[in-house]
């Protein structure tokens, strides 16, 4: 495994507008907040967090989907470097073979009017990445079966397939150009639960074969806790905890961290009422608590998390943590 | 008495496709004070059977002669099916039996504000005034834990969180008191933090209302935290049922210990996740005999596929459909 | 065998399921479409009136101006054709030979008697008066936009009498066949409907197309562009117009004006459907998955978002044709539009209001019942066309 990370955020905040006004400056979302991480080649790094976490922003802010307000997003194969934020033309569509997006909704994200090869086919076509048509379809081909799609069905179109096949062709689309660097966003959230741990596989078992590094983000911390080695949490906007997933399960060390993971319904009846339930609604992005931003539900919280924000720290190799009290948790 | 009994519940819908069966055979009793969770996957048929109980299917649905859904109420008995005009129903629905439903901004009308909704739901089942509908409805609302009600009272959906939506809901199917509450998917749309919160109030509520739920829901760890009893439904039957504890620890039909092998669990992030193999049918492919023969891992040839099993008894109070437990129970 | 005709599910046909698998959209609409009985109904229907009115001079045999007027049978009713009557029986229809004179009775205006003795035999593929189906022989304002050229000249006609007048409908006042006017007066109104929605669809194609694609300022411009249009009230719009138009302007003149006024003020209703489903499209995910494999608009505009627009677009006009040609009735009716002599269904019913009319020559209706079947067939298509566009909706979880 290399030493350089092939994505490395550092103080990454990405702004939206609210509303439109004819003068002045309308007020601003800030969706992502001061985030710093990275993401080493061949790691299946996990995003979790609730709504308004502003983890799928991250995850479209990385592949340059939405536009970055400030701070700065490195990637660095073994080939190119880039600076994602100040991409042009030539690097900029260069840089979409070699990062690319898993949808969540596998209804939404197929044009229904295209057969399952020319979806599968579109991203291959626009990159120019293949001469004849015979190039394309042997491209296809070996995709689709790498998804484990079944050959025939390459004729049909998306609303011939359940929600579990429509999701493989999308990830069969998301792969065909062979990118380094993929984010599944959501992508089985609308999934049934047998459904969801075959994809869970396919996408382990796709990430061996072609040396894939997967950003996935997701609100079921079990999922993440199953398929990802590298898990960091989210809230509103800021990353609060990251660490190896063994560590973070076994040792959760911001409150917010703690009180996820035990609101998990367990599967044991007689475990139930357990510590840490939250109290109050997540406050809405708009509006942010001062400082820390999770002391209006934190049970630990004392004045200090009013006024000071926490800074990010290393608690023990690979765990960093943003929480005045850490250790004491 | 069991405060609803319902016997070999079919149910088919009249589409340009053909009649396609939604729900089949399926029976089972809840009583009063008891939480009963109804689980299953796309095509179950779970949101179908709650709809059944207050007929508020569409219009192409045609039950089966055998269907029978009996309710048990103060005035006598219900039977729910025979009811034909709406003008009957509205003693069931929203009197006997609230619904709430998954997506709380879809069920409350955006341009009224809740207090009003709440309101009129009262002014239609009971003989309050005005006055005393607002005043019960307000302390229905702080009874779910919304902090400043009377502010809330007067607002629209669109201004709460969905949290706090969800409790409005609660708070309305819960002012008419009802003996039986039916939640389809409540807590699906919420996070998890807010989760927990719902499932707390809701099992509290059942302690102090003394009303019995009917929980629907795809998640089987909310199942376990919440319901007493669990039928598991697969492709519009139920395959099994029984008290919940049972069922999590000994799961007696293929399809049960399948969907619980491919649950990621928490507690054994390094054991692989084992997916039921092949994907549901579509109810317009209907398989033959067993429903979940053709994913199942102990199939037997010939007979699966040709007769539809009937219920096993694995301990009391805890049945399965299958020939496969059926032979085993034979060996044992 | 429709692929939504209702099948027995025991005979799960598996070709059926793999050509319903690999059914394109179009292929979907157009089975969804079959299975409608009113909208097929209604669509041949429509092919017929369309086919009457495209080859309305084949059909009539009359010439339906003054030049073919019957001088002898005005304001005479329908002669039906028949087969049989007291006298024999006849392989060739026939209608009666009909002589008229003024009538103390009627305060000495014309009355027709039928002479039943006298047959005139229906002639087929008869050689009658001359037309063009390309006739462009138009008198424009300004000598250099005189136009003169007439293709495809023929004189033979589906039927006609060699001697008196076969009157299927009756004739008006002057002697005009009200069968002929007809069906030239579909032509001219699916003439001006044509037109008017062209420039419509064109003008809303682009001012709607670049609104929802682009958003932002241009979006919002266009739409006060877009409402102001919407505003002008249609009726003073064209009583100023009739009061503008100088007499001079020929009948084809007039009609262009007409078709393009319809036109101009026509577009904004189909240009915020285009835009509004431009914008619910343009957020699609599969928008933004083509977008992020570095696809140019140039690209997404083709191969997503105006596939997606097609079926709309042929609902939209399907049901914008009827509005094009209602406007131009009514307006006509009113005296504000094509006047007589034009044939136009406006035109012809704009002699239906008198009482006169009412009481004595009740056939000058027949119009009125070809208009309302007109319209219905197209508003009936554009509606079957619009259930069978949607063909994911059921489809969806």
């Amino acid at each position: 495994m290399m030493d350089k990370p092939l994505i490395q955020v550092e103080n990454l905040n990405v702004e939206f507008a609210l509303g439109r006004t004819w003068l002045g400056k309308p007020p601003m979302l800030r969706a992502v907040n001061d985030v710093s991480l990275d993401i080493m080649p061949g790691q299946f790094f996990g995003l979790v967090g609730e709504s308004g976490s502003g983890k799928t922003t991250l995850g479209r802010a990385i592949l340059r989907a939405v536009p970055i307000s400030s701070g700065k997003i490195t990637f660095d194969d073994a080939e190119v470097c880039y600076d994602v934020g100040s991409l042009l033309k030539k690097d900029l569509k260069n840089y979409r073979k070699l990062a690319q997006l898993i949808f969540q909704d596998p209804y939404a994200a197929l044009s229904p009017r295209m057969t399952v090869r020319d979806i599968i086919a579109e991203p291959l076509e626009v990159m120019g990445l293949t001469q004849t048509r015979e190039e394309t379809d042997e491209r296809v081909r070996d995709i689709a079966a790498k998804c484990r799609l079944n050959l025939e069905h390459l004729r049909r179109f998306p609303h011939a397939f359940s929600g579990g096949q429509r999701q493989r062709i999308s990830i069969a689309r998301s792969l065909v150009c062979n990118p380094d660097f993929v984010v599944a966003d959501e992508s089985v959230a609308a999934l049934d639960v047998s459904i969801q741990a075959d994809i869970l596989n396919l996408l382990q078992s796709l990430q061996d074969e072609m040396g894939l590094t997967f950003l996935f983000i997701s609100h079921d911390l079990s999922v993440v806790a199953h398929i990802c080695d590298h898990v960091a949490v989210m809230y509103l906007g800021t990353l609060v905890e990251s660490a190896p997933t063994r560590k973070l399960f076994a040792n959760p060390s911001h409150p917010y961290t703690k009180a996820l993971l035990s609101a998990i319904p367990s599967l044991d009846p007689n475990e139930r009422t357990k510590a840490q339930k939250l109290e109050g609604e997540i406050p809405s992005p708009v509006n942010p608590p001062p400082g820390c931003k999770f002391h209006t539900r934190c049970p630990v919280a004392e004045a200090r998390c009013r006024t000071e924000v926490p800074e990010w720290r290393e608690l023990s190799d690979g765990h960093s943590v943003a929480c005045h009290f850490a250790e004491k948790v | 008495m069991s405060l609803l009994t319902v016997e070999n519940l079919t149910l088919q819908f009249d589409t340009d496709e053909g009649r396609i069966t939604a729900v089949e055979n399926v029976s089972f009793a809840i009583n009063a004070g008891e939480v009963l969770g109804l689980v299953g996957e796309s095509g179950s048929g779970k949101s179908v059977t709650a709809k059944s109980l207050m007929q508020l299917n569409p219009e192409n649905s045609v039950y089966s002669p055998e269907s029978n859904i009996q309710l048990e109420l103060e005035s006598g008995t219900v039977d729910v099916l025979s009811l034909k005009k709406s003008q009957e129903m509205v003693v069931v629905r929203g009197g006997a039996i609230s619904m709430i439903f998954q997506e709380p901004m879809a069920s409350f009308a955006p341009a009224i504000t809740i207090g009003g909704q709440m309101v009129e739901q009262l002014l239609i089942h009971t003989s309050m005034s005005k006055k005393e509908a607002a005043a019960l409805s307000v302390e229905m609302l702080e009874r779910v834990g919304i902090n400043e009600a009377a502010k809330r009272f007067n607002q629209y959906a669109f201004e709460l969180s969905g949290g706090m939506r969800q409790r409005a809901m609660i708070a309305m199917a819960l002012s008419t008191k009802p003996k039986l509450l039916i939640a389809d998917e409540p807590t699906t749309a919420l996070d998890v933090t807010i989760q927990a919160q719902v499932l707390d109030l809701m099992k509290d509520l059942v302690g102090e209302f003394g009303m019995a739920i009917l929980f629907i829901t795809h998640d089987l760890g909310v199942i376990a935290q919440v319901a007493d009893r669990v039928a598991v439904m697969y492709l519009g039957g139920i395959v099994e049922s029984g008290p919940v504890a049972e069922v999590l620890r000994s799961p007696s039909h293929p399809y049960t210990k399948g969907l619980i092998n491919a649950l990621p669990k928490l507690d054994a992030i390094d054991e692989p996740l084992t997916p039921i193999p092949g994907d549901i049918p579509s109810p317009l492919e209907r398989p033959p005999g067993c429903v979940f023969h053709t994913r199942c891992p102990e199939v037997i040839a010939d007979r699966c596929n040709a007769t539809v099993p009937t219920r096993t008894e694995v301990s009391k109070g805890h049945d399965a459909s299958c020939f496969a437990l059926e032979a085993k129970g034979k060996a044992a | 065998m429709g692929i939504f005709t209702k099948a027995k599910p025991a005979e799960t046909n598996q070709k059926l399921k793999e050509s319903y698998f690999t059914a394109s959209q179009g292929q979907l609409i157009r089975a969804r479409f079959k299975s409608n009985r009113t909208a097929m109904v209604a669509g041949w229907a429509l092919t017929v009136m369309i086919l009457v009115g495209l080859f309305a001079p084949f059909l009539s045999p009359y010439a339906p101006s003054m030049a073919g007027r019957d001088k002898q049978y005005e304001n005479g009713p329908p002669q039906i054709p028949k087969f049989w009557d007291e006298n024999g029986f006849s392989l060739r229809p026939f209608v009666y030979a009909t002589k008229r004179h003024r009538s103390i009775k009627t305060n000495f205006r014309w009355v027709i008697t039928v002479e039943r003795e006298e047959r005139y035999y229906l002639k087929f593929f008869v050689e009658d008066w001359q037309y063009s189906y390309i006739n462009l022989s138009w008198d424009l304002p300004g000598d250099i936009f005189d136009v003169d050229f007439r293709a495809l000249t023929f004189k033979t006609h589906l039927f006609g009498t060699d001697r008196g007048g076969i009157h299927l409908f009756g004739t008006d006042g002057s002697g005009k066949d009200i069968y002929s006017r007809t069906l030239h007066a579909i032509y001219t109104s699916l003439a001006v409907g044509s037109l008017g929605v062209f420039i419509a669809f064109v003008l809303s194609l682009v001012i709607g197309g670049v609104a929802g694609y682009f958003g932002g300022w241009i979006d919002q411009v266009l739409q006060m562009i877009t409402d102001a249009v919407r505003t002008i009230p249609p009726i003073p719009l064209f009583m100023a117009l009739a009061a503008f138009m100088p007499d001079e302007w020929s009948a084809e003149t007039r009609f262009f004006f007409i078709a393009s006024i319809l036109g101009l003020i026509g577009w904004p209703t189909l240009a915020r459907r285009i835009r509004t489903h431009l914008l619910s499209e343009r957020s699609q995910e599969y928008v933004l998955a083509a977008q992020l494999c570095g696809a140019s608009s140039g690209h997404i505009i083709r191969k997503h978002l105006l596939p997606s627009f097609t079926s709309y677009i042929i609902v939209d006009l399907m049901i914008t044709f009827p509005y094009m040609v209602r406007s131009e009735t009514a307006l006509s009716f009113i005296g504000l539009g094509l006047v007589d002599p034009v044939n136009s269904l406006g035109a012809l019913m704009q002699n239906v209001s008198k009482a006169d009319v009412l009481l004595n020559y009740q056939w000058y209706f027949i119009p009125v019942i070809f208009f309302i079947a007109f319209v219905l067939a197209f508003v009936f298509v554009g509606d079957g066309l619009r259930d069978a566009s949607d063909p994911y909706s059921h489809v969806k979880k």
